[in-house]
């Protein structure tokens, strides 16, 4: 499942033939029901490689695509091969969080950048920081953290909450801890994983009978549709309000849609980048990314648009001089390029400091489904595992 | 409520196992790619589902659809496999994953189909004070109950059921007595197709039709039917039941349970761990009592 998305014959046209190209590994999931997610950020790729002509500044870019599988294990072999086979400069990518534990080392100890476009894992905010590593995404913690705040000033005393069992479901499940001010009654890790448990009736009767004011879920991709159908068939709107992260989103909203799911109109979720964010780039992507593929993208799409417009950024300021690994880290620490949630700075641990919105789900004047931002719940967030990241 | 909930699991388990375990038992088969079935019925399902905007039409047709995949996968690909080693037919049926799964995504792309349900089947009923279920859930149950009532009626009174038992006993004897066992495969493993369709389209509005949808279910079905002892429809319903019970009510309290005795960060750690094991452990228990499963088929 690997298939290559070349812009050197752009480039060669170019007349750039003499440069050698800089490789970009991407690694996501392009198979099982995750690969909904993947193809989005496939696409998001391909068209942060159209709007920059293959090329930054006057060295070609080429991207390889690879597949993760949904699983640790298939993750690394794919980066593994992107370095060793494939000899790509810089590793982009991933999107679940035990996939870029699994990877990373792949990459960092050989020498090579690693981008998050999305997977934030704290151990990788903090203790596990490298100066090879930056991220297009957040820290896992953040966006919950930013739904804890809605939910203090929103007076909810009590929640009960859900997520997948793994890395970054922990994470998502600790960043509301954190900044929630109210009681915990009740919590549940389900299975996640190629072979996710899908059917919640058995944790959505827990979450009623623990008398919850409310009920805070992670459940990304997929696992989204499956999650909010049977909150509602459960009838729990009425009794127990839905505060979701990384839930209600570009992916599942268009299927929601389909199934005229219409209770999901009104929720309200937090998230780093919209696409109503007011800035020339990211209009430019939204407007782009629908003509050609016919949908909004989703934040995953951004943040690899993002991504790829980032190493772009580094490669152009160092004239695709790859040997000089401290100019490339400088030119990526420094974050000069046009992001699609607006201008963000790097902190010490290369993870963004920027806003969080709280955006509610609406319909646009062509009647789709989608989402904009009602209030700003952060001003230049940082995490809060920077202080664990011995990099200055 | 948590019983309930356990109960429609186990009814969902039973008709994919019940299938397994017929063409399992009768005819020596380990059919993996049922759990492709059971995808391709919901699949099947879902997009007549939105096409026509009626579920239940869209379950009555989709239904012999499944039969007749069924039917072609067993004249196409096992029927060649019949005579040989287990080992191969797991090769050549997870092969038939990976191919119909392909073929699945090549149809309908990657993102899965979430299937509107019709609006009466969308409340709830409450039963009690604190006791409310969604109507779609004890549908599931009663759909559940009323194809395992079939299947029973089917086994045990007619003479196809006749035929059923006799395979899983004595093959070689039926097919000396001169019946068409070759026909009688086919109808046994469409009928295991349409088991195992069926339940997929009844998962379907609850998770919805997705790709891998079929991988969670198959392992958790080969429990069942060893459980229950291959081949047989008694030890599939029983054992479906019990594996639906322990799994729901694992998730539900054994961390409340462990909080007696760890800290409750442990307890939130071990307790998920724990119940996705259960099932396993009670496996691993059933075979070291009893090799055959709790109600194995007489004179095996």
């Amino acid at each position: 499942m690997k298939h290559t998305a070349l812009a050197l014959a752009a480039a060669a046209l170019a007349g750039s033939l003499h440069a050698a190209p800089v490789k970009i590994g991407f690694v996501t999931t392009l198979t099982t029901g995750a690969a909904v997610i993947g193809k989005d950020m496939e696409n998001a790729v391909n068209l942060a490689m159209e709007h920059l002509g293959g090329k930054a500044g006057n060295t070609p870019l080429e991207v390889i695509f690879a597949d993760d599988g949904f699983k640790p294990e298939v993750g690394k072999q794919a980066t593994d091969r992107l370095v060793k086979q494939d000899k790509v400069d810089f590793v982009a990518g991933y999107i679940w969080s035990h996939i870029l534990l699994a990877s990373r080392k792949s990459a960092l100890d050989n020498g090579v950048f690693l981008i998050s476009s999305n997977a934030g894992p704290s151990q990788m905010a903090g203790s596990l920081c490298h100066p090879d590593f930056f991220s297009t995404s957040w820290q896992n913690d953040q966006t919950p953290m930013a739904l804890g705040e809605v939910l203090n000033k929103k007076g909810v005393k009590s929640v009960y909450i859900m997520a997948p069992n793994y890395a970054a479901g922990k994470d998502m499940v600790a960043g509301v801890e954190r900044s929630f001010k109210g009681k915990v009654l009740g919590k549940d890790l389900t299975k996640w994983g190629a072979d996710a448990q899908l059917d919640f009736s058995a944790e959505l009767a827990k979450a009623r009978e623990s008398g919850a004011e409310a009920l805070f879920v992670f459940y990304p991709g997929a696992a989204a549709g499956a999650f909010s159908k049977q909150y509602h068939q459960a009838g729990l709107a009425k009794v127990l309000p839905l505060y979701s992260v990384f839930t209600i989103d570009g992916i599942s909203l268009p299927k929601l849609q389909a199934a005229n799911f219409e209770g999901v109109l009104g929720s309200r979720v937090t998230q780093s980048w919209d696409p109503t964010l007011d800035n020339a780039a990211n209009k430019k992507f939204v407007t782009d990314f629908k003509a050609k593929f016919g949908t909004y993208p989703s934040f995953y799409a951004a943040q690899s648009y993002d991504s790829i417009m980032l190493i772009a950024s580094a490669v152009k300021a160092t004239g695709g001089n790859m040997a000089d690994k401290a100019a490339i880290r400088k030119a990526l620490k420094a974050a000069n390029y046009e992001s699609t949630r607006g201008k963000y700075t790097y902190g010490n641990n290369n993870i963004p400091i920027q806003n969080f919105y709280l955006r509610e789900v609406v319909k646009d004047g062509q009647g789709n489904w989608t989402t904009k931002v009602v209030d700003t719940v952060y001003t230049n967030h940082q995490d809060p595992f920077a202080s664990e990241c011995p990099l200055k | 409520m948590q019983i309930l909930n356990g109960l429609q699991l186990g009814l969902l388990l039973f008709l994919v196992a019940s299938g397994l375990t017929l063409v399992f038992g009768i005819l020596d088969f380990v059919n993996l790619a049922h759990a492709s079935l059971y995808m391709v019925g919901a699949m099947v399902c879902a997009s007549l589902t939105l096409s026509l905007d009626n579920f239940l039409l869209a379950v009555l047709l989709s239904l012999p659809i499944t039969a007749v995949v069924g039917w072609v996968v067993e004249r196409v690909v096992a029927r060649r496999l019949y005579g040989r080693d287990h080992l191969d037919q797991v090769l050549a049926t997870f092969g038939l994953i990976l191919v119909l799964t392909t073929g699945a995504h090549l149809i309908w792309g990657p993102q899965g189909i979430a299937v509107p349900l019709p609006q009466w089947l969308q409340g709830q009923v409450s039963l009690g004070e604190t006791l409310v279920l969604p109507v779609y859930r004890l549908v599931i149950i009663a759909t559940g109950l009323a194809a395992a009532g079939f299947l029973f009626w089917l086994v045990n009174y007619t003479r196809l059921g006749m035929l059923i038992r006799a395979g899983a006993s004595n093959r070689q004897m039926v097919s000396a007595l001169g019946i068409n066992i070759e026909l009688l495969f086919s109808v046994v493993f469409a009928l295991g197709a349409v088991l195992a369709g069926l339940a997929g389209m009844l998962i379907a509005p609850i998770t919805e039709a997705s790709l891998g949808m079929g991988n969670n279910i198959i392992i958790t079905a080969f429990v069942v039917i060893i459980v229950g002892g291959i081949g047989s429809m008694k030890g599939a319903f029983i054992a479906a039941m019990l594996i639906g019970l322990i799994d729901t009510l694992g998730r539900a309290y054994l961390d409340g349970a462990f909080k007696l005795f760890m800290t409750s960060e442990a307890a939130e750690n071990s307790a998920p761990a724990l119940s996705a094991m259960l099932i396993y452990i009670i496996m691993a228990l059933v075979l070291a009592f009893k090799p055959k499963g709790l109600f194995p088929p007489k004179v095996r």
